[in-house]
C-alpha cells in the first residue's frame, strides 16, 4: 500500500488523533472541545487526504492544497480576531502532522519509503501551518491597524469655539501621517462651519523640531488656501527657544503663547469687542 | 471654440471652472479677462473652483498669471471654493500661490475683495471708496 | 518586494486630448480599488504633472497604469515612457528649493512627494521612464 493510500484510508484515525493530540495539549483549564471544533477538524483533514496525489505530494505549493489553505486562513483570521494566541495557532497544525506522521509509522514498514514519505508530509503540512500563521498575523494587524485609526481620531479634536473661530488641541507627536489626518478634519470642518479662523493649540506636542515645524507650516499654508486663517497658540518658552536656535522661520504666522490669547487675537481680527455688562440699574419705571 | 463664460458683477468679474483647462482653453480665458477687466475697469476678479477636483502646476501657474495681469491692470484677484484635498496637494506639490487671494466661497471672496479695494468707514463698518 | 499585476491598461500619449483621458482612467482605477479621495487627487495630480512633461519634452509617448498588490495593500502603479531627448541633469531636475517656494520646472520633485514610490531612469538621446506607485 502506498503512503498515500494509507493516509487516505485511515483518515477517522488521523482525526480522532489529532482531536486527542489538541485536548492533550490544553491541560488542566482547557474547555472541551465543542461539536463544531471536532467537525471543522474532520473536514480539514478530509480535504487535505483528497488534495494528495503523485504530483502535489511532491509540491508543497502545489494548487491542489488551495482549497485547505483557504479554509485555514479564514480560520486563523477569526482565531486572531477572538484572542487566540500565536502558539495555539501553530501547534493546530502541527499536531496534525504528528497524527498523520504517526499512522504512516504504523503502515508503512520499508524504512527508506516510510522516511521518505514523512519528509514530504511534513514539507506540506510545514507550508500550510506557515500559511495559516500569516493569515493570524495579518489578523491581528488588523486590529491594531483599527485601534490605531480610533487613537488617532480621539486625538485630533477640531472645536467651533465661536462662530467662525476652530479649535484644535493637537496632543501628542506630530508626524506626518498625523499632520495628514489634522490637515484633512481641519480643511473639511472649515468647509462645513464656513470658519474663517483656526488655532491651532500645540501645549501638548512634546517637541518641536524642523519637521514638526514644516508640518504646521503646511498646515498653516493649507488653510490659507481655503481663504482662512491660522493662529498657533501654546508656545511653550522651550519650544520657543528650540524654533529659534534651530533657525525655523515662522515668521509671517500669528503665534500666541495660550489658547486665550489666540481667542482675543481672533475677536480682534473679527472686528468683535467684547464689552462688560452695564453695572447700572435702571430705575423701575 | 470653447470658451470659460465670465460674468460681470458690478466691479468685479467671475468666472466659474467646470471643465479641465487645457492648453489653448487656459490661454482663451487669459486673453478673455485681461480683455474684460480694461473694458469695464474691473477692480477684482473672482475664479471660482469649487467644481475643480485636480489642480496641477500648469493650472497653478494659469492662476498666478490671471492675477500677476490683473494687479498689472489695478485688479484684484480671488481664487474661491477650493477642495480640501486639492488645497493639501498642492502644499505637498510646492506649489505657492503669490499674489492670489483665497476664499472659502464667493460669497466671502466679494467681502474679501471689497476690503482690498476700499477703504474701511470704521464708525458703521461699511466701505465707501476713495 | 514582489508584486502581483491585478489589472493592466495602456494608453499612446500623443496629444492634449490623450492626456486628458489617460487622467480620467486613472481616476477611474483609483475608484476601482476604492482609494480616498485624498490620495485620488494625490495620484491623479502627480499623473498629470508626468504626462505633461511626456507631451512637452518627451514629444509624446506611452502610459500604463497597472493594479498592483503586495499581498497585503493594493495600490496604483503608472509608468510613463517617452523617447525624447531625455534630462540631461537628473540630480538638478529632481531639486527643487522646496523651502523657498521657486517655481516649478518640471515638477517632478512635487510629483515624487506625492506619491509612495517614485522611479525615474532618463538619459540624454534614450528617453525618460517614470514610476509613480500609490497605496490605496
Amino acid at each position: 500500500m502506498s503512503s498515500i493510500q494509507a493516509l487516505q484510508s485511515n483518515s477517522k484515525n488521523i482525526t480522532e488523533r489529532w482531536l486527542q493530540l489538541q485536548a492533550n495539549e490544553e491541560g488542566d483549564f482547557a474547555e472541551a472541545l465543542s461539536e463544531e471544533q471536532k467537525t471543522e477538524a474532520a473536514e480539514l483533514v478530509t480535504n487535505l487526504l483528497k488534495s494528495l496525489n503523485e504530483t502535489s505530494l511532491e509540491d508543497p505549493d502545489s494548487d491542489a492544497f488551495s482549497k485547505v489553505k483557504e479554509s485555514l486562513g479564514i480560520l486563523s483570521l477569526s482565531r486572531a480576531r477572538q484572542g487566540y494566541s500565536p502558539r495555539e495557532t501553530a501547534t493546530y497544525i502541527l499536531r496534525l502532522k504528528e497524527a498523520m506522521l504517526e499512522t504512516l509509522s504504523t503502515e508503512i514498514t520499508d524504512v527508506k519509503e516510510l522516511y521518505d514519505n514523512s519528509l514530504k508530509i511534513s514539507k506540506i503540512l510545514d507550508n500550510v501551518m506557515i500559511n495559516s500563521f500569516e493569515s493570524f498575523i495579518k489578523g491581528r494587524e488588523d486590529i491594531i491597524m483599527r485601534q490605531t485609526d480610533e487613537i488617532t481620531e480621539i486625538s485630533t479634536p477640531v472645536i467651533r469655539v465661536w462662530d467662525g473661530v476652530l479649535a484644535l488641541p493637537i496632543i501628542g507627536t506630530l508626524d506626518s501621517s498625523r499632520t495628514q489626518v489634522v490637515m484633512e478634519s481641519l480643511l473639511q470642518q472649515i468647509v462645513e462651519s464656513e470658519s474663517s479662523i483656526a488655532i491651532l493649540d500645540i501645549s501638548g506636542v512634546p517637541a518641536v523640531d524642523t519637521l514638526v515645524a514644516q508640518h504646521l507650516i503646511k498646515t498653516v499654508s493649507a488653510t490659507r488656501l481655503m481663504g482662512a486663517e491660522c493662529i498657533i497658540s501654546g508656545i511653550r518658552p522651550e519650544i520657543a527657544q528650540t524654533i529659534v536656535h534651530l533657525g525655523i522661520d515662522l515668521s509671517g504666522i500669528i503665534t500666541k503663547a495660550t489658547l486665550a490669547s489666540a481667542l482675543k487675537t481672533s475677536f480682534d481680527m473679527m472686528r468683535y469687542d467684547i464689552v462688560k455688562k452695564s453695572d447700572k440699574k435702571t430705575l423701575g419705571a | 471654440m470653447e470658451r470659460i463664460p465670465i460674468l460681470k458683477f458690478g466691479e468685479f468679474l467671475l468666472v466659474t471652472i467646470q471643465v479641465d483647462l487645457y492648453d489653448q482653453l487656459a490661454e482663451n480665458l487669459e486673453a478673455d479677462l485681461i480683455n474684460l477687466v480694461r473694458k469695464h475697469h474691473s477692480r477684482g476678479v473672482l475664479i471660482d473652483i469649487s467644481a475643480v477636483s485636480i489642480i496641477d502646476s500648469f493650472m497653478g501657474r494659469i492662476l498666478v498669471n490671471i492675477a500677476k495681469m490683473s494687479k498689472i491692470m489695478d485688479a484684484e484677484t480671488v481664487v474661491t471654493g477650493m477642495q480640501p484635498a486639492v488645497a493639501i496637494t498642492l502644499i505637498e506639490l510646492g506649489l505657492h500661490f503669490e499674489g492670489v487671494y483665497n476664499a472659502l466661497n464667493i460669497e466671502k471672496g466679494m467681502e474679501l475683495l471689497r476690503s482690498k479695494i476700499y477703504k474701511l468707514d470704521e464708525d458703521d463698518d461699511t466701505y465707501s471708496s476713495e | 518586494m514582489t508584486l502581483t499585476v491585478q489589472n493592466k491598461e495602456e494608453f499612446v500619449v500623443t496629444i492634449e486630448k490623450d492626456a486628458l483621458i489617460f487622467r480620467n482612467s486613472v481616476k477611474t482605477g483609483a475608484e476601482k480599488i476604492s482609494m480616498g479621495i485624498l490620495y485620488q487627487t494625490k495620484i491623479i495630480t502627480a499623473a498629470s504633472e508626468i504626462v505633461r512633461n511626456l507631451l512637452k519634452y518627451g514629444g509624446g509617448g506611452k502610459a500604463m497604469i497597472e493594479t498592483v498588490t503586495d499581498g497585503r495593500k493594493v495600490g496604483l502603479r503608472l509608468t510613463f515612457k517617452d523617447n525624447g531627448p531625455g534630462i540631461p541633469n537628473l540630480d538638478l531636475a529632481m531639486s527643487d528649493g522646496f523651502s523657498t517656494g521657486k517655481s516649478l520646472g518640471l515638477g517632478l520633485p512635487g510629483a515624487k512627494r506625492l506619491v509612495d514610490q517614485f522611479d525615474i531612469r532618463s538619459a540624454v538621446g534614450s528617453g525618460t521612464m517614470v514610476m509613480l506607485l500609490k497605496w490605496k
